[in-house]
Formats: structure tokens, C-alpha cells, sequence
């Protein structure tokens, strides 16, 4: 994970390379392109089985995202933890999920990851350290500093990220996690995806400051601003986060200034913000374009390699759909398992 | 539990009891931690944590911010990553503050997740009326979390089950809310030493009769037993089942005796529609102890208010001894 990147004889000698290219290797940096078209292609699949009425209720996606999920991830360990969001399939993948029972759980099938009692708002795999997206603004931010909480007695090492949006900035659960991680010196790191919109009231309209990552201020810890849709800008800043974490110092705030393609759900016509607005985001500043783009440059990779990611990813999608279609429902009879521990 | 009544006791308040309880939770498990307001140095508003900061140290006794909620949501997620937190609520009350980490994180948790974590965490809250604190100290809002499947309640009414409910609490792999009255802070009795577990889910008799089966939570077992003592002088010998815990209800144990008794009392201090006694009357209802009813079911409960400040309002708030005896008699006398 911390190994640092042999320069490439050609396009990126003697450049002032960022931080994403010196420290992971070529072939973490593909893999990371990898994940970013997994979650990418996850949600057009989960939007597809969803038009097709394969999967029930609404769901949250985070396409126009995937960097700020795979840019703070892969500085993490399989054994740190996260607290995800209503949109957080892009997390779950991110954090080491296999998309076939994130799908098996959207299809409420007893392979998904829940055992179709969860659904697309409460995908967790706690298998390898998600600990649940949450259907509550800002739920999930005081259960990520309990867990540091628990890093930090266990002396575990472990770090916890707590990923929320822009909405929950305003919910006292945000203020009240941010003040006691702060006065605990808690292994947290606390990822702010401003998309903008909590649902259709614009970050302006709805918060005081004009940056959210103003807020750490107030609990004096580091906030910190990222272009949230450069893979190196939070990859970076969840480099430094974690290592703060790791060191005892305590807590960290990044922001990252993105954008969702969709639609707050399913039932979001998009009338608060213009069809302008999304097309440039869509076209000048999209994720994953930029970070091709980047590779591309850098000679981490080319045409042909990111083609052969994609349709690797295509093949790993079709199969988790499949996979999901076949598996059984669970029985109604089962209907108040998991309600209680089973106890001897 | 059955090895407790072999092994000595003493006499111990239920703060008291409450407070050894913890001690030996944490004696116990190095897991096992305390959070809430104030309860370190200043030992609890309700002096129930004590000097324990000074046995076990402010990382194991932790005073919070004032951050119901916040601090609710850091004891669920230290729970679901393996600590055993308790945490102290300063007046139940303030549970309003933190419902949404008790009703939809700490509660759906484990099912919305299909058995992947548990939530061992303890949540202790210092309720009822009777001090004089008025409408936003004084609540008995337990039917609230009764309400909510994934959680456990219990409301124990002595010092020996204080301290036996509160280690099965620890013990118990899913979220348990114990709700302690506050009056019934200085109450004394009997408290084994040591180790033991009461268990979660029954309800005890604590005076056997036949003619009407009083049920009673927390603080109105107590007065119920006044009242089935005097009622005992005029003849009128009647069942008092402390339900100790409401989810889940000991179901059994009260349908058994009312078959027995063929009457049924509820008393208890939370608002009465739709309280405790809604859920216990309806049992009945829908048991076979119906057949056996020879009477209308009767509830005594909080009153249909705020708790008013003024002492005199405030005990026509919540059922009282008399009203218990009077109740009770009419019922038994056929005057219902």
C-alpha cells in the first residue's frame, strides 16, 4: 500500500509528480481506476435493475463520485473501518466489497450482504470494515467515533472514516461527533462529500459557512478542502488525515467539492439545479475522465489497458447480476431473524 | 441467579446496587466502560456512578460533553466494534434527545445489517416523577422504547434487581435499556454479594393472593405491596407480579395468574393510553386467561399531562397507594 512508484523513463520524468503518482505503485494506481469503473458501472447496473423493477424501493447513486470513495479507501487497510450513507454503494466497493452481493442484496436475496433485509441504503460488509451505510442524515458519524473509540481503548491501530454529505453538516449528530473526536484525540477522519445538493436545497441556501470544512475551525482539528472529484487531491489528504489519526493527534475534516450525475433518488426530477449545470460537470469534470486522462499522461497506462478495465468490470457486473438473480429469497418464515442475537 | 440466593447479602440501596454492578461489570471485562454526563468526579446527578472514577479512572468512567445524542452514537459504535459501554442518560428524559441513535441505529442495527453485528450496549436511565423537577425531569417514556423491536427493556424494582439486571445487561449481546426511578435511588434491601444475573424477560411474584392480580412496574410494585398489605387486613389477599421488564414481557407468568386470580390490575406510572398496561391488558385480552376474567380489566396510570412542578399536582399525577387499594377493592368487590 505505502510503496512508492518507480518513475516511468518518458512522460512523467522530471515532473513534479503529485502526491497519488510517488506514492502508490502502477499497478495500485490501475487498480484504482478499476474500482472507480466498478462503482461506476455498479450504479448504471443497480439503475438498470431498477428500471427493469428487479430491484424495489429507491436508491441513491453516486455516479459523478467514485473518486472521493476510492480516493480515501486506498489509503485505508482492510481491517480500518468506515461509516457510509444513503449513497454509499460507491464506499462499500471501495472498502473491498464484491459487487455480486451488493446486487444480491438490492434484489433482496439471502446472498446480499444483508441477507435481503437491508437493501441499497443499509449495504455494509463488515467483513471488510464497513460498517453499514445508514438511511439517517448524519447517523452514521457518532457510530464512526464510537469505533474509534474502541480503536483507541483497544489500541487497535485502527483508523475509522466516517463518509456523510453535505446535508448532514447541519445536523447536531455532525457537530456533536466532530466535538467529542476532538476532545478524545480520536483516530476519525471525517469525509465530507459535498455534492452541492442535500437533496434539492443547495449547500449555499442551507449552510452558513461557504466551505464546510470551516466547520472543523470550531473543533479545532484540520479542515481540509479538496477537489473531491481529483483522485490525487483526496487521496492525498487522506494520506496526511490518516496519518494524523494513526499518530494519536486526533481528528480531520476533508471536504470534497463533487458532484452526483443523478438525481437525489428516484424520484428526483432535478428542478433545482439547471441541465447546464450537470452537463459541465458531466463533461469537463468527471472523475474518472480526469483520472484517465492523468494515467494516460503519466504513461500508467494506455488505450488498451483501460479498455481491457472496463471490460473486465463490464464481466464482473454481468456476473453479480446474475448471481443475484439466481439466488434464493429469503424465507418468510425468517421474517424476525436477526431482530435479537441468537443465544444458546 | 438461583446461586445468588446462597451467597451472603446485605442491605444496599439501589444507587448502590447499581453502582457494585458496574464495578463487577467492569472488574469483570476490560470491555466494559462507562459513559454519560457528569458521572465521574461528580459522581452522577444522581450519585449513582460515584466515586468509581477513582477506582477505575476517568477512561473507564467517562464524562461526556452534553451530547445526548452524539454521545448515544459513540456508545453504539463502540459497542458494535466490541467494547460493552454503559452509558448513563442523566434524566430519561433526555433519551428525546438521543432517539435516533437508540430507535434506528442501536435497535435495527443487527437486521439491517442480516446478522452481521450485534449492539452490546447498555443504556441506563434515571426516570419517573416525584422530586419536584416537573415536566422535562420526570417522564416514564419506557413504553416509548418498548416499543421498538431490536431493543431490550427492563424496569427493576429492588436493589437486588438493580444490580441483577444490570449485569445480565452487560452480559446480553443486544441493546438493553434499563429505566431506575429515581425515587427508588435510596430505597434499601437485600443485595447478594458478588457475581449474578437476573434474568431479562421474567417477571416475579412478589406476593401471591387470589383475589385480583395487581401488575406493577418499577416504583408501583412498591406502593402495590403497601396497598396488598393493607387490603391483606381486610381480607382481600391479591397477586402482585413485578413485570421487571417490558420487552420482552414475561407473558406467562401474568397469564398464569390471572387463570388464577380471574381479575387484573395494571399499575403504573407512565401515561396511561397507550402505556405498558395497553400492551399487558391486551395480552390478556388475547389469551386464554380471557375466558377466566370475571371482572373488566382495570389500568392505573400517569395522568393524561405534563408532570405539573407543584407537590400536590404532582402526586395526583401517578397513582398513589390509595388510589391502588380503592382500585383494587372495587374491582374485587364487583363494583366494576
Amino acid at each position: 500500500m505505502t510503496k512508492r512508484t518507480q518513475k516511468q523513463a518518458g512522460a512523467s520524468e522530471g515532473r513534479n509528480l503529485p502526491f497519488l503518482y510517488r506514492h502508490y505503485s502502477h499497478e495500485q494506481l490501475r487498480d484504482a481506476l478499476r474500482k472507480m469503473h466498478l462503482i461506476r458501472q455498479f450504479e448504471e447496473g443497480a439503475e438498470e435493475s431498477y428500471m427493469r423493477g428487479l430491484v424495489h424501493g429507491t436508491m441513491h447513486l453516486s455516479i459523478g463520485q467514485e473518486a472521493s470513495a476510492v480516493g480515501i479507501c486506498m489509503g485505508l487497510g482492510n481491517e480500518d473501518q468506515i461509516t457510509s450513507t444513503h449513497r454509499g454503494h460507491g464506499h462499500c466497493i471501495a472498502k473491498g466489497a464484491e459487487v455480486k452481493r451488493m446486487f444480491a442484496e438490492f434484489f433482496g436475496k439471502t446472498t446480499g450482504y444483508c441477507r435481503g433485509r437491508g437493501g441499497s441504503m443499509h449495504i455494509a460488509d463488515v467483513s471488510t470494515g464497513n460498517l453499514g451505510a445508514n438511511g439517517i442524515v448524519g447517523g452514521g458519524i457518532p457510530i464512526a467515533v464510537g469505533a474509534a473509540l474502541t480503536a483507541s481503548k483497544m489500541k487497535t491501530g485502527k483508523v475509522v472514516v466516517s463518509f456523510f454529505g453535505d446535508g448532514a453538516n447541519n445536523e447536531g449528530a455532525f457537530h456533536e461527533a466532530l466535538n467529542m473526536a476532538s476532545v478524545w484525540k480520536l483516530p476519525v477522519i471525517f469525509v465530507c462529500e459535498n455534492n452541492q445538493y442535500g437533496m434539492s436545497t443547495s449547500v449555499e441556501r442551507s449552510t452558513a459557512v461557504k466551505d464546510i470544512a470551516e466547520r472543523a475551525a470550531a473543533y479545532s482539528m484540520p479542515g481540509v478542502i479538496v477537489d473531491g472529484n481529483v483522485l490525487s487531491e483526496v487521496s492525498e489528504a487522506a494520506h496526511a488525515a490518516i496519518e494524523r489519526a494513526r499518530a494519536g493527534e486526533g481528528p480531520t475534516l476533508i471536504e470534497c467539492k463533487t458532484y452526483r450525475h443523478r438525481g437525489h433518488s428516484k424520484s428526483d426530477r432535478n428542478r433545482y439545479r439547471t441541465k447546464e449545470e450537470i452537463e459541465e460537470w458531466k463533461n469537463s469534470r468527471d472523475p474518472i475522465a480526469l483520472f484517465e486522462a492523468e494515467l494516460l499522461e503519466f504513461g500508467v497506462i494506455d488505450d488498451d489497458g483501460i479498455a481491457e478495465i472496463r471490460a473486465g468490470v463490464e464481466q464482473e457486473i454481468a456476473a453479480g447480476i446474475a448471481f443475484a438473480k439466481e439466488s434464493p429469497s429469503p424465507e418468510i418464515a425468517n421474517l424476525e431473524k436477526y431482530v435479537y442475537t441468537e443465544q444458546a | 441467579m438461583a446461586a445468588a440466593e446462597e451467597t451472603p447479602t446485605r442491605e444496599l440501596t439501589y444507587a448502590q446496587a447499581i453502582q457494585e454492578a458496574m464495578a463487577i461489570a467492569m472488574e469483570r471485562d476490560d470491555r466494559v466502560f462507562l459513559m454519560g454526563e457528569d458521572i465521574g468526579v461528580y459522581g452522577g446527578a444522581f450519585q449513582v456512578t460515584g466515586d468509581l472514577v477513582e477506582r477505575f479512572g476517568p477512561e473507564r468512567v467517562m464524562d461526556t460533553p452534553i451530547s445526548e445524542l452524539g454521545g448515544a452514537g459513540v456508545a453504539v459504535g463502540a459497542a458494535v466494534t466490541g467494547m460493552r459501554p454503559i452509558f448513563e442518560f442523566q434524566f430519561s428524559d433526555f433519551a428525546t434527545l438521543a432517539m435516533e441513535q437508540i430507535v434506528n441505529q442501536a435497535a435495527k442495527m443487527r437486521y439491517m445489517l442480516g446478522g452481521a453485528v450485534s449492539v452490546p450496549v447498555v443504556m441506563r436511565f434515571p426516570a419517573g416523577s416525584g422530586t419536584g423537577a416537573a415536566a422535562q425531569h420526570s417522564q416514564s417514556l419506557e413504553a416509548w422504547l418498548g416499543h421498538v423491536p431490536g431493543l431490550k427493556v427492563v424496569q427493576p424494582a429492588t436493589p437486588h434487581d438493580a444490580k441483577g439486571l444490570l449485569l445480565a445487561a452487560v452480559e446480553d449481546p443486544d441493546p438493553v435499556m434499563i429505566f431506575e426511578h429515581k425515587l427508588l435511588y435510596k430505597t434499601k434491601g437485600p443485595v447478594p454479594e458478588g457475581y449474578y444475573t437476573t434474568p431479562i424477560g421474567k417477571a416475579e411474584i412478589r406476593r401471591s393472593g387470589s383475589a385480583l392480580t395487581l401488575v406493577a412496574t418499577s416504583i408501583m410494585v412498591h406502593k402495590a405491596l403497601e396497598a396488598a398489605e393493607k387490603l391483606a387486613q381486610e381480607g382481600i389477599e391479591i397477586e402482585v407480579v413485578d413485570l421487571r421488564c417490558i420487552r420482552p414481557m414475561d407473558r406467562k407468568t401474568v397469564i398464569a395468574s390471572v387463570c388464577k386470580t380471574s381479575k387484573l390490575l395494571c399499575v403504573y406510572e407512565g401515561v396511561k393510553t397507550l402505556g405498558v398496561g395497553a400492551e399487558i391488558s391486551a395480552m390478556i385480552a388475547e389469551s386464554d386467561a380471557f375466558d377466566y376474567l370475571d371482572a373488566p380489566i382495570v389500568r392505573l396510570g400517569g395522568a393524561e399531562t405534563p408532570i405539573p412542578y407543584n407537590p400536590e399536582l404532582e402526586k395526583a399525577t401517578v397513582p398513589q397507594v390509595d388510589d391502588i387499594i380503592s382500585a383494587a377493592r372495587d374491582l374485587v368487590m364487583g363494583a366494576r
